[in-house]
């Protein structure tokens, strides 16, 4: 079965972000696949490359970049959402002539179109921190 | 092609979580059928009048005006809900469904994904 996971809470402020990670690596071992993770309100500040956890905290974003660079999955962050919480890659920081970016490696920004599309396309969708 | 129901569970100026569930569901409606079920405080996002520039958030409430423009199918709240803010259809800014637990379990049921905010 396709899953698509939709991701809206910010980590360490909400145990959405953890529990997100352990459900898609569930999903994996289980035999299923997941064609997208969506990171939709808060949950986009997973993907800011800034966070400096206590080290004997989970780095849940790095811990989210591993899962999708060793599994091939997409991890979008929502653009609207980015831009209001100051998550940015370097064509918005330079489109917006702001003084640095702070997208996570492994996250791409991009738009609701894609979490409609992997709505569309999964056969669950499953969301996490509403 | 999938249908999706989006669930609006929250008040609308607290949180920024009402508005970026209605651009969610504008972007839906542009390439799917959709529909939405207004449920507990999110009933609260749909009562005319708002003023909330004094609060320096946005009134996004006037886009709800444009769902039946974007094609949303069905726009429904919760009955009991309703009478358990005190509120009735009468306050909204649009014309919307009030239904009991089953037909709410029914729509739910009659759409392949549910999209919560």
């Amino acid at each position: 079965m396709k899953f698509a996971i939709v991701v809206h809470g910010a980590p360490y402020s909400s145990e959405a972000c953890l529990s997100s990670l352990k459900f898609a690596r569930a999903v994996l071992d289980s035999g299923h696949s997941i064609n997208r993770v969506f990171f939709y309100h808060d949950g986009v500040h997973t993907a800011n490359d800034l966070i400096a956890p206590p080290q004997d905290e989970a780095p849940v974003s790095e811990q989210w970049q591993t899962f999708g660079s060793e599994n091939n999955i997409e991890l979008i962050a929502c653009i609207a959402s980015c831009l209001r919480r100051g998550i940015l890659d370097e064509t918005e920081a330079g489109r917006y002539d702001k003084s640095g970016c702070n997208l996570a490696p492994g996250f791409t920004i991009s738009g609701l179109g894609q979490l409609i599309d992997a709505s569309i396309n999964a056969d669950r969708i499953v969301t996490f921190g509403v | 092609m999938s249908s999706i129901l989006y669930v609006f569970s929250r008040p609308p100026h607290g949180s920024i979580n009402a508005q970026e569930g209605l651009d969610a569901l504008l972007m839906g409606a542009a390439f799917t059928q959709c529909s939405v079920l207004f449920l507990g405080g999110g009933l609260m996002q749909l009562i005319k009048g708002q003023v909330p520039d004094q609060l320096g958030t946005k009134n996004f409430s006037l886009g709800f005006g444009a769902l039946k423009d974007y094609g949303v199918a069905r726009i429904a709240c919760s009955k009991p809900d309703l009478i358990g803010y005190g509120l009735s259809r009468d306050d909204f800014l649009i014309e919307v469904e009030a239904l009991d637990a089953t037909d709410m379990q029914a729509l739910i049921q009659d759409h392949d994904k549910v999209l919560n905010f």
